[in-house]
């Protein structure tokens, strides 16, 4: 087939296209890896949210139990 | 993303897949000697065939987690079914940009479409490319991860069946880097495949890993809200294509 019997491009031409197949593939991996970064960290920030607001409720609870007390 | 990163088994394949991928890239451009067909341009071949091989292995892998799913009823199988796909998919899509600009370098052509190779694997890539609408078409989580399932399943054979047809396929125009017979590698050129594509397999393992752990935190984080603050606090998931 032609298409195979075709010569190999010289370093300084084939050097663009090398590096672009590798910058693509480094781009797709840090595209994703930063994708799921910023989620996770939206995730860990909501779930720190949930902790407080569970913390702050507890107090409440036993700010009442302690107002009952001395009632 | 840190506390996920703290979890052992995801730090040790980090680890792996980072030490594996820069001796890749080390081999490839310090040690391979250049081909004496293709000169430097060869070099894409150490990304391009990797991303294709472990994308189809994940597209396998995806409808055999998604028997698991049927056989156990159990949504986790769905889920660890629904990132194989994706991360293959992701897979596929590098593999296919990689190969294009190989096919301009080599070729002279971005695409070639007498070439059964190209065209099968864009097939399979588009086939799995309506995973994910058909995912989002289904609002009950339950039909949803049902119906993925039977189609990651059906979808997941094909691969393997466009393989061998590719492979029987006469007048190749696509190189074969490796054959059932052992393929046409000198040693040095072998071993860097390998190498890549031993780190290309970790990363694959990796993404997955990260990604399932972020839903998994996803999950539990609307589980706990929902224990603790009532229904009305969680907003409604609404449509997703991801396992909820």
């Amino acid at each position: 087939m032609t298409l195979l019997a075709a010569p190999a491009l010289p370093l300084h031409k084939a050097g663009p296209y090398v590096a672009a197949a590798y910058i693509v593939f480094l781009l797709l991996v840090i595209a994703y890896v930063a994708i799921i970064a910023v989620r996770t960290s939206r995730t860990e920030r909501q779930l720190d949210e949930l902790e407080r607001d569970v913390k702050a409720r507890e107090e409440e609870h036993r700010d009442d139990r302690d107002r009952e007390y001395v009632a | 993303m840190l506390s996920t990163l703290k979890r052992p088994s995801l730090r040790v394949l980090t680890f792996a897949t980072v030490a594996v991928i820069g001796a890749a890239f080390a081999l490839t451009f310090f040690y391979a000697p250049l081909d004496a067909d293709q000169g430097f341009v060869q070099k894409i071949f150490y990304v391009h065939v990797p991303l294709a091989i472990v994308s189809l292995c994940g597209f396998v892998l995806g409808g055999i987690l998604a028997i698991v799913h049927l056989r156990t009823g159990d949504r986790k199988w769905d889920l660890r079914s629904y990132v194989a796909i994706h991360m293959a998919l992701i897979f596929g899509v590098g593999g296919l940009i990689t190969g294009a600009i190989w096919a301009k370098a080599s070729w002279g052509h971005w695409w070639i479409w007498s070439d059964p190779t190209l065209v099968s694997f864009l097939i399979v890539v588009l086939l799995f490319a309506t995973y994910q609408p058909l995912r989002f078409s289904i609002e009950d989580p339950e039909r949803q991860a049902r119906y993925a399932s039977v189609f990651a399943v059906v979808a997941g054979a094909f691969v393997p069946l466009n393989f061998i047809a590719v492979r029987a396929a006469q007048g190749l125009v696509h190189p074969r880097v490796l054959t059932l017979t052992g393929g046409n590698l000198p040693g040095s050129m072998r071993l860097t495949f390998t190498i890549s594509l031993i780190g290309i397999a970790l990363l694959y393992a990796t993404l997955c890993k990260l990604e399932i752990e972020a839903k998994r935190s996803r999950i539990r984080l609307r589980r706990v809200r929902r224990q603790l603050l009532g229904d009305d606090a969680v907003r409604p998931l609404g449509r997703s294509a991801a396992p909820s």
